[in-house]
């Protein structure tokens, strides 16, 4: 008997079913758990308080990342620098002892290996496709670049799972986003995604798992994928999926914790069953043409307000419902923008490339390309370059990136998630704007007061180049 | 976590959409490794603003707030349900929820009330005359003074949460046995997914 065509996320779904209970909830198995130092002290608390151990600590890694400052980590002598902010630092030495008093492994501040926690998974292999994967941290998301179910969860969930590997869960409603044809010349990874969630709107996703499906993203590197799938959230989604295939494979293939040898096989092979099958349903469905994505650009203050560098700032009366109305004029208001105004005429103070969205080694190749024999604009005050991981950072220096940077005026920092959300020292200043290629326009994300234009990194070295919001085709 | 049935009171008139966990708690106040003072710094940005809802005299000590489309959206941080908790906000009301809030909110004893738009609108307008809403869980229900009565649904396995004060964690650790049996299946079958850290 032929079974029901099945969606990837259901047959991830299916996999992980440890039982169902009659309310219809599911207690869903976790594979891996990625841990970092702002969700997880309360949980660990919480832990020890009911005198619980973590049940499969194996199955978690331990990686600090939003509050660490970008600056040396280490003095002339190898020795760690301390921390200024003492809230900082307590909440870091919370995870340095909490980890290992659990049996997790740690990778700290000082390591090579070290970065932003989803950068590190798929870097170390610790993310594979057809997984379960969970973190504190609501751009989880992005290991769906491989083919994993993977999604955000709160302080009490991580508790929930260190003490079970469980996770109890209501399954979500699949969804298609379905983009046809080829993307021009210059668009990248960042302005598909960009426009996809400008069409679907902040809570489109809400109540699904969205599947990225079409041949662009099968021409797409593993890097774009995890781009891509990492702003599924700022969508509404629960999750973002990518089919793996051969380059998910080649990209998996050697990394650390990844199987080896015949278990290597075995898994190849299971993961070549990870795809939608023929005329299994989705709930909802999407299509994009991949010929109307220009280079975009955010004016406002939610992932939604998108527009294509080439438009002009909205008017509140553009958008038919209320609700939008006022809170777009909020958002203009925030931004100190003015209706009708040319997107290209928008100046730019700072500029930041880094973030889980785009702080990857092709990230720096593709900003580094534009400014390559170019300097920053002089009303460009603040440039930085924060690199995903020790790895991409090293890497980076081999193939001379770091120099590109520099002598194109920016400073070149230690990994973390720095500028993304400001909870280390760097912030964009109150009233200023910031290209940045990170994630979140929301009020304060990058410090009070700042001003946030979300873009791709070849976008953002544009900007750093001409002082404001450019077509980064222009420059090529 | 405290357990939730029935909630009356003032009722906050928010009504705006896309409130993202980074207003409802900046990044700052996430330094804390504390569940408890968020209040302090909750909705911030918002309460910067002169004649904000959050600081009017009528809707101090509100245990309901009402809010548009995709409350909670952005971060996982649940520093924001306990920041709210700890403003005194037991009850949110609007017509949809980010998938991540909305569980954390219930994992913290604060009910999210889904209601359709003009239901919302409508009781923003209760609740902008300083008039009490009562919200029953048993019930499901939402009343007013003015014999408004909306009904909503939930997912009963949060429903019975809220309602008995359940610890999620102590429930599913006397499923271990379940879960043993599933993991000792996948080591057999499959044993890298297993390893973990320890490939």
């Amino acid at each position: 008997m032929a079974s029901r065509p099945r969606t990837l996320y259901e047959k991830i779904w299916d996999a992980h079913v440890v039982e169902t209970r009659d309310d219809g909830t599911a207690l869903i198995y976790i594979d891996r758990h990625l841990v970092h130092e702002v969700t997880s002290p309360q949980a660990f608390e919480a832990l020890k308080v009911a005198g619980r151990p973590v049940r499969r600590p194996e199955l978690t890694l331990a990686v600090p990342d939003h509050n660490l400052p970008t600056t040396a980590r280490q003095d002339a002598n190898g020795r760690p620098m301390p921390i200024d902010d003492p809230e900082s630092a307590a909440q870091l030495a919370a995870l340095e002892v909490n980890a290992p008093a659990f049996g997790i492994r740690y990778i700290p501040a000082t390591a090579k290996e070290q970065g932003i926690v989803h950068v590190v998974g798929p870097e170390q292999g610790f993310s594979l496709p057809g997984t379960t994967i969970v973190c504190g941290d609501s751009h989880t998301a992005c290991h769906g670049g491989l083919g994993a179910l993977a999604f955000g969860i709160g302080t009490s969930e991580v508790e929930h799972v260190l003490a079970t590997q469980t996770l109890l869960l209501q399954q979500s409603k699949p969804m298609e986003v379905r983009v046809e044809g080829d993307l021009g010349p210059g668009i990248s990874a960042k302005d598909l995604i960009l426009h996809i969630i400008g069409r679907i709107g902040a809570a489109g996703g809400s109540g699904y798992v969205i599947e990225y499906r079409g041949a662009v993203f099968e021409r797409m590197t593993v890097e774009e994928r995890l781009t891509v799938c990492n702003m599924s959230i700022e969508a509404g989604a629960r999750a973002g999926l990518i089919a793996p295939d051969d380059t998910t494979f080649a990209y998996l293939k050697g990394r650390p914790m990844a199987p080896q040898g015949a278990e290597w096989d075995a898994a190849v092979a299971y993961w070549r069953t990870l795809h939608s099958d023929d005329g299994a349903a989705f709930a909802k469905s999407v299509t994009i043409n991949a010929a109307d994505v220009e280079p975009s650009v955010t004016w406002g203050t939610s992932p939604e307000d998108v527009v294509a560098i080439g438009g002009r700032v909205p008017s509140p009366e553009d958008f038919a419902d209320e609700s939008k109305r006022v809170a777009a004029q909020k958002s203009l208001d925030y931004m100190g923008l003015v209706p009708g105004t040319p997107m290209t005429e928008v100046p730019i103070e700072n500029v930041f490339i880094g973030s889980c969205t785009n702080s990857r080694i092709e990230d720096l190749r593709a900003a580094a390309a534009i400014l390559k024999g170019r300097h920053k604009a002089d009303n460009v005050r603040w440039a930085i370059v924060v690199p995903g991981s020790g790895l991409v950072k090293a890497q980076a220096e081999d193939e001379g990136l770091d120099k590109v940077f520099i002598d194109a005026g920016f400073e070149w920092r230690e990994p973390g998630c720095s500028a993304c959300l400001g909870m280390n020292p760097d912030k964009v200043p109150p009233g200023e704007r910031c290209a940045s290629t990170s994630n979140r326009n929301f009020v304060g994300r990058q410090g009070p007061g700042a001003r946030t234009h979300l873009v791709s990194p070849a976008m953002a070295a544009a900007a750093a180049v001409t002082g404001r919001l450019t077509d980064v085709r222009e420059l090529v | 976590m405290q357990p939730l049935t029935r909630v009356e009171g003032r009722a906050i008139p928010l009504g705006l959409k896309n409130v993202d966990t980074d207003i409802i708690i900046p990044a700052k106040w996430l330094k804390t490794i504390s569940r408890e003072g968020l209040g302090a710094g909750a909705f911030e940005s918002l309460r910067a603003e002169p004649g904000n809802v959050f600081d009017d005299p009528a809707y101090k000590g509100a245990p309901i707030l009402i809010a548009g489309d995709n409350y909670g959206c952005g971060s996982s941080r649940e520093h924001a349900a306990w920041a709210m908790l700890d403003l005194g906000i037991r009850v949110v009301i609007a017509p949809s929820f980010s998938d991540i809030h909305s569980g954390n909110a219930v994992k913290n004893g604060i009910l999210p009330v889904v209601l359709p738009q003009d239901a919302v609108d409508r009781l923003l307008e209760v609740a902008r005359e300083g008039l009490e809403i009562a919200v029953d869980l048993e019930a499901q229900t939402v009343t007013t003074p003015y014999q408004d009565r909306f009904t909503f649904q939930i997912d009963p396995f949060r429903r019975d949460c809220l309602l008995g004060g359940l610890d999620e964690v102590g429930l599913t650790m006397a499923r271990g046995e379940a879960i043993g049996g599933f993991e000792a299946a996948r080591t057999a079958a499959q044993p890298w997914l297993m390893r973990g850290t320890a490939a």
